[in-house]
């Protein structure tokens, strides 16, 4: 049995825009999902994140390359005879049918006896904590309960994978928290493989076993969370994932000097003189020095409490633009800070990230 | 004055003058009508004081001995009425209902001059749009000429003065109030749901079964019953593409009133046709209320 659920191999597909030009929303796309893991396509609208999903699920022809399912080509085969179920942005469910009804949808199709049916579809409410909601209505029920209904749905089939397309967006800020980690629960407890949409990189991080963050049609970089996070691949996957402070320029000895004079020291390779951009992010600023720890000064702008931390915004002597966060407990040293409108920020070396330059997607 | 009584008195002197209006012409001459087919009809016209129930006698089978006997033709008149009427409707839906999806899918510029075309004929007379219905169905018509032209047949075929004539002339005034209701209602249809069915595994027929027609439903329902009501009740189609025959109950009740001047008989008529249709609203409306989902009647 192999390892990789789903293969994508040279997936491409544009749509027209005008005038003849085309939009390409997937070019090449080389992807495999894994058995039993939680793979989430992060990026932002546009990025061909949702055109992604939607070949997978087949309502979306591709143009070029090939989609296999534990190596079984499924290119051509129609949506409703692929092996995988679908939880929709806005939940589509069916207005006509009752919470049981929607649930069995799937093995009503498939045919699967009454009783057999009925106690299935009572399993799958009682999985995502709906018990005995059969007989109601979609439109009598919450909008967490509502996705709740349209994941039983998706799930009660045992598709081999099960994509979802933002299926938090629609939810406010406390449920879409406690929704994270149950599903993510939900997952491991299934053994299904989920691929996940979503532009929210803090969703991403959270639930992920892997990240792929795709921009315009393109896959930037794939890993853990903390790869993605720690080592990002390019500029782009570093600013749309987290918060970055970057420094593009030339690397000189254990240094890389940018344009406007600023060194920034970093123990990771890169080839001497390259052209190389450094990654510092302001959670690795410190206000005091360990060791003998290489600094910044910076002119503070404002300094901005965010509960569990402060959040100054400065700029060096050159002007460039900084962002830096220190844990609240350095209570007195911001409040010093605050006053003398100066602060030196210290950070290790080793931990400077340093990304090599790309051809910038077009 | 509360906020809230003044808002009463807004409501009342605005709906007063569609209040006066329905109840001076609808409800008064309903009343009149009520009233009249309980009354004997008069020897030469017009009715007589006196209770007398053996007009809707006459068409049950409870005649009054004296002076008429009970004829089962206004039943079969009756039957025949609803037949056609019911035939109009399916004709109607068989059309309009592909037509909804076609024009729900054209791009907005489209759509509102398909439904422009639609709402067309309203601009025209409806006697000269069937006369015109006329001139293509009748022995020396167009049709006819053309397939002897063509050597297709040898001697005219008897399609005018037909219950086939009746119901394309029915078909053809009664399209555009099957066509919006049903359009109403496709045009709302959330695709995204038929994407959900496929998904969960349910092909194009099992999807359309289980999931599109369900959702469209109550605007065939909605254009059924505005179709049905008047086609039950056309005097004029059968009048013009029937011949001189009596077809329907239409012309039943028309020729009461205005040949036979046997006003209280002719209500009788109005009135159990109109009490049938009542009837068959109320089964609809209550089982559509039981089953909870969104009356096609708000249309």
């Amino acid at each position: 049995m192999s390892d990789q659920i789903v293969t994508l191999e040279n997936a491409t597909r544009s749509f027209p825009v005008f005038e003849g030009k085309r939009i390409y929303a997937l070019r090449g796309i080389d992807l495999e999902v894994r058995r039993n893991e939680f793979l989430t396509l992060l990026g932002p609208s546009g990025c061909g994140k949702t055109t992604l999903l939607q070949a997978v699920s087949g309502f979306i022809d591709l143009e070029q390359g090939r989609i296999l399912i534990e190596g079984k080509d499924i290119t051509d085969v129609p949506p409703h005879r692929r092996p995988v179920n679908t939880v929709f942005q806005n939940y589509a469910l069916f207005p006509h049918m009752s919470v049981g009804e929607n649930t069995g949808y799937a093995l009503e199709i498939a045919g699967t006896p009454v009783a057999e049916r009925r106690k299935r579809v009572a399993e799958a409410l009682e999985m995502v904590g709906l018990k005995d909601m059969e007989n109601r209505r979609p439109r009598q029920l919450s909008g967490g309960q509502q996705q709740r209904v349209a994941l039983a749905r998706a799930i009660i089939a045992r598709p081999k994978l099960l994509l979802l397309d933002e299926p938090l967006s629609a939810l406010d800020k406390n449920l879409r928290e406690a929704m994270r980690i149950e599903l993510k629960t939900l997952q491991s407890e299934l053994g299904i493989s989920f691929v996940f949409v979503t532009h929210d990189q803090e969703e991403a991080l959270t639930m992920s076993d892997r990240v792929a963050v795709l921009n315009a049609g393109q896959i930037q970089q794939i890993g853990t969370p903390r790869a993605v996070y720690d080592a990002p691949a390019t500029t782009f996957v570093a600013t749309f994932v987290g918060a970055s402070n970057l420094f593009e320029g030339r690397r000189e000895g254990e240094r890389v000097v940018t344009p406007d004079g600023i060194a920034i020291r970093s123990r990771s390779p890169a080839a001497n003189d390259a052209a190389v951009t450094a990654l510092i992010r302001p959670e690795q600023f410190s206000l005091t020095a360990a060791n003998d720890e290489p600094s910044l000064e910076i002119e503070v702008d404002q300094v901005v409490f965010v509960g569990s931390a402060f959040e100054l915004l400065g700029r060096t002597a050159g002007g460039r633009k900084l962002t830096a966060l220190i844990p609240a407990s350095a209570r007195g040293q911001v409040g010093a800070i605050e006053a003398s409108r100066r602060a030196t920020l210290y950070y290790d070396p080793a931990s400077v990230h340093l990304i090599a330059p790309t051809e910038a997607a077009q | 004055m509360s906020a809230r009584s003044r808002h009463r008195l807004e409501l009342g002197i605005l709906l007063t003058p569609a209040t006066l209006f329905l109840i001076a012409f609808f409800v008064v001459p309903l009343g009149i009508m009520v009233v009249m087919s309980f009354l004997m009809p008069g020897l030469y016209g017009g009715a007589e004081w006196e209770f007398y129930p053996h007009n809707f006698g006459r068409i049950l089978g409870f005649a009054d001995p004296m002076f008429e006997e009970f004829d089962p033709v206004y039943l079969a008149i009756f039957w025949r009425s609803v037949r056609i009427a019911a035939l109009t409707v399916l004709c109607t839906f068989l059309v309009c209902y592909p037509a909804a999806f076609q024009v729900a899918r054209l791009p907005d510029r489209w759509k509102n001059f398909c439904l422009f075309l639609i709402a067309l004929p309203f601009f025209t007379s409806l006697i000269v749009r069937l006369f015109v219905w006329v001139l293509l169905l009748r022995q020396t018509g167009l049709i006819n000429e053309v397939l002897l032209d063509l050597h297709l047949i040898d001697r005219p075929l008897d399609m005018i003065y037909t219950d086939g004539a009746i119901i394309v002339g029915m078909v053809y005034i009664y399209v555009p109030f099957m066509f919006l209701p049903i359009y109403a209602s496709v045009e709302k249809l959330d695709w995204a749901l038929v994407r959900a069915s496929q998904d969960l595994g349910a092909g194009p027929i099992r999807t359309f079964l289980r999931v599109i027609f369900p959702l469209t439903l109550p605007g065939v329902i909605g254009g059924a019953i505005i179709v049905f009501i008047p086609a039950l009740g056309n005097f004029v189609v059968p009048e013009v593409l029937g011949g001189a025959k009596v077809l329907m109950l239409g012309n039943l009740i028309e020729q009461q009133f205005l040949s036979a001047r046997n006003w209280p008989f002719g209500s009788a008529l109005a009135m159990l046709v109109m009490a049938a249709m009542l009837v068959a609203l109320l089964i609809y409306v209550l089982t559509e209320g039981r089953r909870g989902s969104d009356p096609a009647l708000s249309l």
